[in-house]
Parts: C-alpha cells; structure tokens; sequence
C-alpha cells in the first residue's frame, strides 16, 4: 500500500492552480509530473471498462500515445495484462520475453523506439478503471525508490479518474474521458456494422475489424472509416 | 479475564475492522460496551457526524440511559457536542462548569442519576466524524491513563469507520464510471447495428434511436443495449424506416414491426 500522504503530495503539485486556470487537464499534468519524477521517457494514462474497452486521457507525447494506439488496435499487450491481472506489469528490456507474449504490439513498439515499459493498474478494490503506461528509450528496470514513485501517480491516477467522475452528473462522461469515445466512435459503430454483416457478437466482430486492419497494415480507424462509409463491406 | 486480556481483545476485535467487511453499528455498540468495563464508567454513548453536517446518535450502552444522550441532541447541548464541535476532549468539569456550560443537559443528566460525563472525539488527521461520551453515576475524575485508553479505543474505531465510508464511495464511483464508459461504447455500436440492418448512416441511425428512446420514455443507454440484444424489433415501422433488403410490411406487427433478430451479444 502506498503511503498515502505521497499520492496526496502528488496531487497536490498537479492541482496547484487548478482553480484559476479553467478547464486545464489535470491528467494531461499528471502524465507530465510522471514524466518529470521518474527516468522515464513518457507516460500515459488510459481508462479500462470491465467490458474490455479503453480510451486515452492523456499522454506526455506521441509515442505514449502509440503505446495505447497499438494496444487498442491489436486488442494486446502489457497493459492489458497489467489489469487483468491487477498487478504492475514490468517489461525492463522489451525485447525479451515481451516479443513471445504479445508480438505484433512488441514489434510496433520496438519500431517506435520503446525500449522498456512499465504499466500500473488503476484499481479500486476488484475494479479496475484504467492503466498507466510508463516507457523509456533505453532498457533498464525500475529502482525500488521508483517503483514506490510511480505506484504513488498510479494511485493519484485512479483518485483523478474517481474525482472526474464524482464532477460528472451520472450517467454523463467527463469530458477529458470522452475524447477518446469521440475519436474511436467509428471503430465501435463499424464493430456493430460488422457483427450484423456477419452474424457474430461484437466481440469477434471487433476481432475481425483488427485483423483487417493488420493484415492491410493500416490503423483500424483507417478501416473502420471504410466501413461505416460502405466502401468495406464482411462477407462471410 | 484480566483487564489487559480485554483491552488486548478489544483491539483486535476494532482492528479487524480495518480488514473485514464488517456491521458499522455492531462495532459501535462493541466500542460502547468495552468502555463501559474498561473505563467504569457507566454509560458511554457514540454519535457519528451525518451527511448533512449534523450528528447522530448510533450506540449507547447501557440502552437506559440512552434517551439522556438524545436529550443533549435536542436540546444542542452537551459535552459529546462540544467535543465534536472542537475535536478536543472535554473531560472532568467540576460540577459548577458543566452547570454554567451545559444547564439544560446537565440538569437532566442528574435527575437520571449521573454526575460526571466527559467526551472524546472520533478523529482522525483532522477529520471529527463524531465524538464518544462517557457517563459515570459517581463523582468520578477519569485518570491519565484511562482517558489515553479511552481515546486509543476511538481511534481505532475511527480508522475503520472512515476507512469503510472511503471504500464505499470509491467503489460507487468505480461502478458508475465503468456504467457510463461502457454506455457510450453501447450506443456507438448500436447505431453500427441498426445503421447495417436498416441500410442507413450511424448519424441516421442515431437518430432513431434517440427518436425511440424519447417516445418510450427510455434511456439511450437502454434502447441500445435491447437493439444489440436483439430483444427490441425496431428498424421498421417503429423507427420510421423501411428495413433494408425486406418488403416494409412482410409479416410485420403494426406497433412494433421489424423482424426477428439475432441477439447480438
């Protein structure tokens, strides 16, 4: 359990001057102070749903960025793992081991210059409600005094999502999680479009969106587009 | 069992607490209980700060005297209120003091046989959730010590209490977070749905559902879910559109219409 008075210390400095600054992203700062804290080269920091769904929220530059993309797309990788396990994933040489478990994200990441990465589960009790992703362009692990660090801005995390959500008139999404619900709305609607085109649940309809998306080397918002434009169309 | 052996007991029973799902008002009475062995006193009350604000009471042993503690709620008086208010202890006020400071309370507290009270906060880093009043039916000074026991005891408590109400709102938190994430996904994919059964656009597609959920007084969130269970028949005459590919009146049900689906999981 993570001494608590350092997650509050933690949220402290990213919500100094929140009040007088409107609508700034909390979470996009505390990607940031993540950043700053640790030898680390970036962060990110995406919601989960029990239902196997993600978003980002924010990441500290494009590569963190990729490492959610790539996850999402290729329904695998670290962080998927990390939640449902409920336990820190870390991958101190990412091309060990890592290429084994989850291939084509490890190739992907490789290529962007990920050397190791590092994902901590958002948990509250058994829920889990999101992932931070930590990464760095060289291998090498994480220290002790780290680790204790960056379990410390997962937990800020996990209490920013809550918060969010406590600043939300229910059944609403907060606005820095619907981003991502915007931008990916199309790959959920082609999901739809698929499972009737051919007659299957939405979870292997998905699956097939992605290994079409693969197997044409394109990003499955690229296919989803072609889909829900009827210029793709399943046949089965 | 020695003295020690009880208050060794006590602990673990408040610090499992901290562990175990466990009945907020049954630790209480526990906590009342022991105070009233191990302090001897004889009456100890515990109220707990509501949500609005204002305080509650929630244990009290023995039960008769119970109605003395609600007298002090009533009539916002007493030492338990003070102690709240403040987070300090107030104990051992000569006879005099607890006259001037609490008149109506303390002249209740005499007629129902009791002399002496003295209240300990439930704190914790700041935070008074609610406060502890020891009552004795003899002119008692409570000693050091056993206001140090007493106030160990309520903290214990106070962790599990506070620790409990976090978890709670946390967890609500979680579960609505996770609803209205997974919600919005839902809708998205049944617009792809019914946009592929209808033969029309997602944007198209939004619209009759939006159209459905208002004329039936339901949620989006709902009809989306009946349209990828496949539970609702919409798409044809309900929703205002021709389904695609089928004749708009081959065996269809005037009020609901359509035709029959696969639940789409």
């Amino acid at each position: 359990m993570i001494s608590s008075d350092r997650v509050a210390h933690v949220l402290a400095d990213v919500q100094a001057d929140v009040e007088t600054v409107a609508g700034v992203q909390v979470v996009g700062r505390l990607v940031n102070a993540c950043q700053q804290a640790l030898p680390i080269t970036g962060a990110g920091l995406s919601w989960l749903t029990d239902h196997g769904q993600r978003g980002l929220v924010a990441a500290t530059d494009t590569t963190a960025q990729l490492v959610e993309e790539l996850q999402f797309s290729l329904g695998e990788g670290p962080c998927i793992e990390s939640s449902q396990s409920r336990r820190p994933v870390l991958l101190p040489d990412l091309t060990r081991l890592a290429s084994q478990r989850w291939p084509a994200f490890t190739a992907g990441a490789l290529g962007a210059g990920v050397a190791a990465i590092f994902a901590f589960p958002l948990q509250v009790g058994a829920i889990s409600v999101g992932v931070m992703d930590m990464y760095r362009d060289v291998v090498g692990p994480l220290s002790v005094a780290d680790l204790a660090e960056a379990s410390a801005f997962a937990s800020a995390g996990t209490i920013m999502l809550l918060h969010l959500q406590a600043s939300t008139r229910y059944p609403d999404v907060h606005p820095f999680l619907a981003t991502s619900l915007i931008s990916r709305a199309e790959v959920h609607q082609a999901t739809g479009m698929v499972a009737v085109q051919m007659d299957v649940d939405l979870g292997t309809a998905l699956v097939l969106l992605r290994s079409r998306a693969y197997a044409a080397d394109r990003d499955i918002v690229d296919i989803a587009h072609d889909v829900v434009n009827r210029r793709i169309r399943f046949e089965p | 069992m020695s003295r020690e052996s009880q208050i060794g007991r006590l602990f673990v029973t408040l610090a499992d607490t901290l562990v175990d799902d466990f009945d907020v008002v049954e630790l209480l009475h526990t906590l009342a209980e022991a105070c009233v062995e191990l302090l001897d006193v004889d009456a100890v009350g515990l109220m707990l700060a509501d949500l609005r604000g204002g305080i509650q009471l929630v244990a009290f042993s023995p039960e008769s005297l119970q109605s003395l503690e609600m007298f002090e709620l009533q009539v916002d008086e007493g030492p338990c209120l003070d102690s709240f208010r403040t987070g300090e202890a107030v104990v051992n006020m000569s006879i005099t003091n607890a006259l001037q400071r609490w008149p109506r309370f303390t002249a209740e507290a005499h007629a129902a046989g009791i002399v002496a009270t003295h209240a300990l906060p439930l704190r914790l880093r700041g935070e008074i959730i609610g406060a502890m009043n020891l009552m004795s039916a003899s002119e008692q000074m409570l000693a050091e010590a056993d206001i140090a026991l007493g106030q160990a005891l309520a903290d214990v408590a106070t962790i599990g209490l506070l620790q409990q109400r976090a978890i709670r709102e946390q967890s609500l938190l979680a579960e609505q977070l996770q609803t209205a994430l997974n919600s919005r996904v839902m809708i998205e994919q049944a617009k792809g749905v019914l946009a592929e059964r209808t033969g029309t656009t997602p944007a198209e597609a939004f619209r009759d559902l939006r159209r459905y959920a208002r004329s039936s007084g339901t949620t989006l969130a709902s009809v989306a879910h009946a349209v990828i269970e496949g539970t609702l028949e919409t798409a044809s005459q309900s929703l205002g559109r021709a389904p695609f590919g089928r004749s708009a009146t081959a065996g269809v049900d005037s009020r609901l219409g359509g035709f029959a689906q696969h639940p789409i999981h």
